[in-house]
């Protein structure tokens, strides 16, 4: 059998997550997929699988899991302080545990969501090619839903590379999480801003409201005014800064729409994404405007950092 | 005859370092939208393209930035469009069942100065095209609504739209596949489904498709 870990205690909320399901997204369905998709890959090499299986996306607290039998796991991103057997647990590192471990978090140090990769790969409900879990539409991952007390997690058993245990990412080589400066591109209506909205959006600090989930965060700071008509809808990426007529910026995140009619002044650096993915309500942010050169460099030093797992 | 397209009219933007927005235009144009719509699906056939979705006079376009460059793929954007698309097949025919007596259908008629009875007429008299499909999952953006029904967004939008609801504003006309959130004029409703979560693709309108509404008796 494949089952390798129970669900004790699930944690504030724990979904499955992969890469998601951008093919779904001509027929409205938000693409997904995990927030930290470095912290997610990472996870996945360290326990020795393919970049896109699933991980469990853990939010603001870890879940409590026992093993049903021998595994590597590998914990990444935010640091809820993970313990094996009450005895704590580096992060960034396959980790064994013998049947019968207890995997458990003593609590938040800093960040947002943390990725436990099993080897061989979480299992989930495969939806529209992806095992994603979407809450709104209660598809993909474990039924569809959040984890709950008693659940049972399998693998998916497609093994990449053999499962070394203490295979590690150094902190050099993580995306420097502490430093809330997002590296943005400017987007294809920032001219309606104006010099002055420029200035405002690339200069002044914002902070992320309450009314922040995997959808998008709504930003509270300076007023931005914007000139120009409405739009008509377009596309929409992960990343996109869209501006509402509330001039309160809106960063869109994960599951957001697949489209929208709001200005898009600016687009994070993809290289910035894990940082964002980690912010939570109350934590301030920038933008900083880099040329699209700048945001392939960032791109290619994490792939430097995350292919090194591979050797 | 649509005009001959102009390489000149398409423009791109940066949507971050492995994206783009690719510009045909800025109206509410069914010649627009084929192009979009054609451009889309010869950009999806290339090798270095993830995703290209079209909206109503635009592309957004995934890239691979390891594969291509925002401007390599700007100057491959501008010789597909200068290119005349092919003969668009007329979309899928959908005819929806409405039945109209939506909350909002007293105000729209008060606002018009048309008895509701027009308005039915009206909003039933076009064939009307599915420009696309996106915001929510089975959304269909559908025009152009005639002149007669333009009204701007409601002032207040609803916290929740009950799903099936069919509504109206500005050119447009649509119906929500799910309760969600909305700030559009609710003049009816129907029992089809725009959303199956257990087909592939999951939604029952595609770019391209055209769709009639027609009175039924709740």
């Amino acid at each position: 059998m494949n089952e390798v870990l129970r669900v004790e205690k699930p944690g504030l909320l724990t979904t499955i997550q992969d890469l998601g399901r951008p093919n779904a997204m001509p027929a409205g369905v938000p693409a997904g997929g995990a927030m930290d998709r470095f912290a997610h890959r990472a996870a996945n090499l360290l326990a020795g699988n393919d970049e896109g299986a699933a991980t469990l996306e853990c939010t603001l607290s870890g879940p409590e899991l026992v093993a049903l039998r021998p595994c590597l796991v590998a914990i990444t991103g935010a640091d809820f302080n993970p313990h094996v057997n009450g005895r704590a647990v580096p992060m960034w590192t396959g980790v064994f545990m013998s049947e019968g471990d207890v995997l458990s978090f003593a609590g938040r140090r800093w960040g947002a969501r943390s990725y436990i990769a099993a080897a061989g790969g979480i299992a989930g409900d495969r939806w529209l090619g992806s095992m994603s879990t979407n809450l709104l539409l209660t598809r993909g991952g474990m039924q569809g839903r959040r984890l709950s007390a008693g659940d049972v997690i399998s693998v998916a058993g497609l093994q990449a590379a053999p499962a070394i245990s203490g295979r590690h990412l150094a902190l050099h080589e993580l995306p420097d999480y502490a430093d809330h400066t997002l590296a943005a591109i400017g987007g294809p209506h920032v001219t309606r801003l104006g010099a002055e909205g420029r200035k405002a959006l690339f200069g002044s600090a914002f902070e992320v409201s309450r009314d922040a989930d995997r959808m998008g965060y709504r930003l509270e700071g300076p007023m931005l005014e914007l000139s120009g008509d409405e739009l008509l809808s377009f596309g929409l990426v992960f990343g996109a800064v869209q501006v509402p007529r509330s001039g309160h910026p809106i960063l869109l995140m994960a599951d957001h729409g697949t489209a929208g009619g709001y200005p898009v002044v600016a687009t994070v650096a993809g290289a910035a994404l894990p940082v964002a993915a980690q912010l939570m309500p109350g934590d301030e942010l920038t933008f900083a405007e880099v040329a699209i050169e700048a945001a392939l460099r960032m791109r290619a030093a994490q792939r430097v950092a995350l292919d090194s797992l591979k050797s | 005859m649509p005009a001959q397209p102009s390489t000149a009219t398409v423009r791109t933007h940066p949507l971050g370092e492995a994206a783009l927005l690719a510009e045909l235009g800025t109206r509410l144009d069914t010649a627009l939208n084929t192009r979009a719509i054609a451009l889309a699906a010869a950009l999806k056939k290339r090798r270095d393209v993830r995703q290209a979705i079209a909206g109503y006079s635009t592309v957004t376009v995934h890239f691979d930035p390891d594969q291509t460059s925002h401007d390599a793929l700007t100057a491959a954007i501008r010789r597909l469009a200068s290119k005349r698309p092919p003969m668009a097949e007329p979309g899928r025919l959908h005819r929806i069942p409405v039945v109209y007596d939506g909350p909002d259908l007293e105000a729209v008629s008060a606002v018009l100065g048309l008895d509701a009875a027009k308005i039915v007429e009206i909003h039933t008299k076009p064939i009307y095209r599915v420009f696309f499909v996106g915001f929510v999952p089975g959304w269909g953006y559908l025009g152009p609504l005639p002149e007669e029904l333009e009204l701007p967004r409601r002032q207040v939008p609803r916290t929740k739209v009950a799903a099936g609801s069919v509504a109206i504003a500005g050119r447009q006309t649509g119906i929500y596949p799910l309760a969600t959130p909305g700030g559009w004029h609710l003049i009816g409703r129907t029992s089809v489904k725009l959303f199956l979560p257990d087909s592939d693709p999951p939604s029952l309108f595609r770019a391209g498709d055209r769709v009639k509404f027609f009175a039924a008796q709740g």
